[in-house]
This record gives C-alpha cells, structure tokens and sequence, in this order.
C-alpha cells in the first residue's frame, strides 16, 4: 500500500467511529499493540518533549528503508505513535517527507487533543519528519 | 436557597461539551465566574471606563470608587485592620514575588535562611529561590508525612537564628488538607520569623481571619474565588508593608519625583505601579458578597456530603492511591482529591473523563517537588466546588471505573 492509501485507509477506518470514546478504545487497542521497545532505548535524546506522558521514538534505516519503534508511559499517547509509526514506518525518507501529514487532521485527532497535549502530536510528527530528513 | 439556585448564577455551567452536560471538577485551577461578577465587569467597561485615582472627571471618580469598595470588600473578607494593608496584584503569584522581593531586599542577607514546605506549589517556591540566588540565602523545607500531613514536629529544629522568613500554603492545591498555620505563626513567631501563607485554596475553603492567624502576609487570586482572572490580594501587616521598599516603579506609586530623588505614595499605593486592572480587580466586591450568601444559607451540609462520598469511594477502592489523606480528627479535609490508579496513566484518565463530559486536572499540579516526594510522575485531581451537585459526583465515580476498566 503506498502512503497515501494507507493514510486513506485510516482515515476511513477513523470515520466508522462516530463517538469520541470509540475512537479512543481504537487507539487504546493501538496503544496495546505496539510492544517491545526495549528499556534501553528510553534515553533522553529518544525523548519527545511536549506532552504530559513520556514518548520514546527510536529508528532504524536498512537498504533506504526507515523503521521506528516507539513507547509511552500512556497508553493513548503511545496509540497515536503506534499510528503513526504504522503510517510511517517501513518507508524511505522520501516517501515519509511526501506527506503533509494533514491525516492527524482529517481524523480530527488534533482538534480532538487540548493544546498540550496535540503540542505533543506536533512534536511527534516533527521528530519523525526531522529523522526523515537526516536520512534523504 | 438549594445547589440548583446556586448553579443559576453560573452560565457557564449550564454549557455542554461533547453534547454531554458539562461537570467541573477542575474548580482548583480556577473556578467558574459567578454571573454577577460577569456584569460588573461588563458594567464598568461599558459605563465608567476610566484610569482611576488620575483624573477629576465623572468617569474617573466611579472606577475608582468601584475599585476602592472591592478593596474595603476584601478588607472586611479578611477582617484586615485597615485598608492600607490591602494591596491588589495581578494574583497569588505576583503577591509571592512581591513580597520576596521587596521583602528580600530589606532584611535578607547572605547566609541568611528561608523556610517552605514541599508541599507548595511552584509559585511558593520559585520566587523564594529567585530571592535567595540574589541574596546568597538559603532555602530551608519542612517535609510531609506519608499522608500529606506536614511535619510541623521538625519546624523548631528548622528554624535558627539565621531564619528570616516563612512561607507556607494554607491548603495545598495538591493534597487538599488544611495546614496548621495559626500553630505555625506561632511557633514562628516566637523565634521572630514573619510568615506568608499562600491562601489560593485556602481563602477558598476557610473562613479567614488574619487578625487571629496573627500572619504577617496573606495572598490569594480572586480567579479561584468567583471573580475575574488577572486579580490578586496581598494583605500585610502594616509594619512590614511600611518597612518594604516598592517592587516596582511607575505611575501612581510616587509622591513627588524628580531626577533627583523621588519619594513614594503611602499605602497600599506604593505597591500598584501603574495603571491596574481595575474592571477586574472591581468584581472581587461581587464575589465576595456571592461567598457571603453561600456562608449564610448553610449549604455546607450538603457541599461535605459529597467530600464524604468522595473520600470515602475513593480511599476504599484498592486500585486507587490518594495522596492526602486526613490522619487525625486535627485535620480538615477539603472536597480536593489528588490521586493515582495503579497501571494507568492520569492522562489517558483525564482525557477519557473529558470525553465524558468531565472537566478534572491531570499532571504534576505545578508542584513537582511534591510529585517526586511520592514517586510520582503526575496524578488526577479532581476539585469540587459549592456549585457541584452529588449527582455529577456519582457520575464521575462511574465514569472513572469505565475509564479505568477501558485503560487496564
Ligand atoms: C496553592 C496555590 N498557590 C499558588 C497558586 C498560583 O496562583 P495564580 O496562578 O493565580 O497566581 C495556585 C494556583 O494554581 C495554588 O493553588
């Protein structure tokens, strides 16, 4: 699936919900998903500031290929990294900087998000940005 | 007089979110604006817009007046000795740095000490530290028991001839138990230390009397008291007020100026620089008569009603830890609960409560050494105020067991 239908899909998948609750059980059940991220990987410089919870994202780049794995200490938060690494991850640099990121938008995930904590969300989506382009 | 009527005088909480009905619980932080201090404010914005204490016009001459009754209001709410000693500021934390400062600068000196408690917010405590950099002071802190209880045993040991001041919260924002600080001034004050209580929470919740806490500075916000935000309260003891210098220089402050040398207003004068805000500072009048109703209509019955059933859920629920909690029949509880679940975040918990239509605080409550104290990155706290009803009480406490069933 190239990007864009994979952002369209979720996109879709995001509208089937109608209440708030739900959408958070999805992403609660994310959240849930994303396993093993290893303790020694939660350092400082793997860090994203900007949210009440504690995000770590690592990565790895094979053959041009980036790979992110990512935690939290909350669950929600650590649904919408889970997300946004299934959007991103396993895709080169080019592909990652091709997208205008508006899906957190479209799914009306941060204006869903009081200010602090969609400050997170930008902070997360700038972190992954910013690890696409040390890697063009 | 019933909490329905009560709920009248408060537009916004008849408001939705998330098309559910709204419950704030978040009164702590700040508390919804009753609707007669919204028509003061308005009052004066439209009418008697003008700079006060300046001019002779008509205009003039009722903004001033409106904002000198709410400073006699204020004065008679704390039962202050005179109006001098009743200095507006833009709220509790520009009151602490005021008198950190000016304080600081009339009898501070290196090598000196200042004393707080780990269970104050961040603004009782950064500004004792600015204070303590610039004079080459030492900042000094009572702890808290495992219950939140302070450990006012160890404040004798504490205190040494160097100790030139102490700060202590009335009521912690954290741990909703109200502080010993009439035994606390004492104990000071029999060494010679002045005391400062922070009365964000507790002019609140407690009927103050500074006259027989005998404190020497009190100070609070008027946002967290029905009144308009950006309004603060510092009350001094006229001796100390008198032996300060000003914190900042500016209009109205001055008696005569030249290059030369300038001499300063007499109080509370000397300490509002500048052209206040007084639409604001001017509601602090109505939400002091809106307190006075609340005190003379015996709704406290009903207001530790729902304290009760929330200590009482939440401390016998095995999955819940709540820090503060009253040890002894010494301590009064107030209806502020902070606390953590086991294996679930306070954020995921906030904004699941959120969506519910519940508004609750999450995070560290500007008050991380008191976070580290009990190991803690953050916690949720939920506030409540005259105007909550049991009902949304009982619906928080489901409402908190879904979000925890949908978190674990
Ligand atoms: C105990 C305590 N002290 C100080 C403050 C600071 O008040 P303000 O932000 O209104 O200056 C607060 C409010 O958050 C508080 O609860």
């Amino acid at each position: 699936m190239s990007l864009q239908e994979a952002e369209n899909a979720i996109i879709e998948e995001f509208s089937m919900y109608e209440e708030w609750l739900d959408k958070y059980e999805y992403l609660i059940e994310l959240g849930k998903s994303l396993k093993d991220y290893p303790e020694s990987e939660k350092t400082d410089d793997k860090l994203i500031k900007g949210c009440q919870s504690r995000v770590w994202l690592s990565h790895k780049v094979e053959d041009g290929i980036i790979r992110f794995n990512a935690d939290s200490d909350a669950i929600i938060t650590k649904g919408i990294i889970s997300l946004l690494i299934g959007l991103y991850s396993g895709r080169t640099a080019q592909e990652i900087l091709s997208s205008d990121f508006s899906v957190v938008e479209k799914i009306g995930l941060k204006e869903n998000l009081s200010p602090t904590r969609a400050n997170g969300l930008v902070s997360m989506i700038g972190r992954i940005r910013d690890i696409a382009k040390c890697n063009l | 007089m019933d909490v329905n009527y009560i709920r009248s005088m408060f537009p916004a909480l008849s408001r939705k979110v998330y098309g559910k009905d709204l419950v704030y619980f978040d009164n702590a932080a700040t508390s919804q604006r009753v609707q007669s201090v919204i028509d003061e404010w308005n009052r004066i914005s439209a009418e008697s817009n003008a700079n006060i204490h300046r001019a002779v016009h008509r205009l003039a001459d009722e903004a001033t007046q409106a904002y000198e009754q709410a400073r006699d209001a204020v004065r008679g709410f704390l039962n202050a000795g005179s109006r001098e000693e009743i200095v507006f500021t833009s709220g509790t934390t520009a009151a602490i740095n005021l008198v950190a400062f000016s304080y600081g600068e009339a009898f501070v000196s290196e090598g000196d000490e200042v004393i707080v408690t780990e269970a104050e917010h961040h603004s009782n405590i950064v500004p004792w530290q600015l204070m303590c950099r610039r004079k080459g002071a030492v900042l000094k802190v009572l702890p808290v028991d495992d219950n939140g209880c302070l450990e006012t045993d160890k404040l004798d040991d504490l205190i040494s001839p160097r100790t030139k001041i102490m700060a202590v919260t009335h009521i912690s924002n954290v741990l909703g138990i109200v502080n010993p600080v009439r035994d606390i001034v004492r104990k000071c004050h029999e060494k010679g230390v002045p005391v400062l209580v922070d009365g964000a929470q507790g002019a609140v919740h407690c009927k103050v009397d500074v006259q027989d806490l005998d404190c020497d500075f009190y100070v609070f916000s008027g946002h967290k008291l029905y009144a308009a935000t950006g309004t603060g309260v510092l009350y001094g003891k006229k001796r100390w007020l008198d032996a300060m210098p000003p914190y900042m220089g500016g209009g109205e402050m001055v008696g005569t100026v030249t290059f030369a040398e300038t001499t300063f207003a007499p109080l509370p004068m000397k300490f509002e620089a500048g052209t206040q805000n007084f639409a604001s500072a001017a509601t602090l009048k109505q939400a002091i008569k809106f307190i006075n109703l609340l005190n003379d209509n015996k709704l406290e019955e009903y207001y530790n009603g729902i304290r009760d059933y929330l200590l009482d859920t939440l401390t016998s629920d095995s999955r819940i830890r709540l820090y503060g909690v009253p040890c002894g029949t010494n301590e009064e509880k107030i209806p502020l609960f902070s606390f953590s679940v086991d294996g679930v975040h306070h954020e995921d918990l906030a904004l699941i409560l959120d969506k519910m239509g519940i508004a609750v605080r999450s995070g560290q409550m500007c008050a991380e050494p008191l976070m580290d104290r009990f190991g803690v990155t953050g916690m949720l706290r939920v506030s409540v105020a005259p105007y909550n009803t049991m009902e949304e009480a009982e619906y928080f406490v489901k409402c908190l067991n879904k979000a925890i069933e949908m978190l674990s």
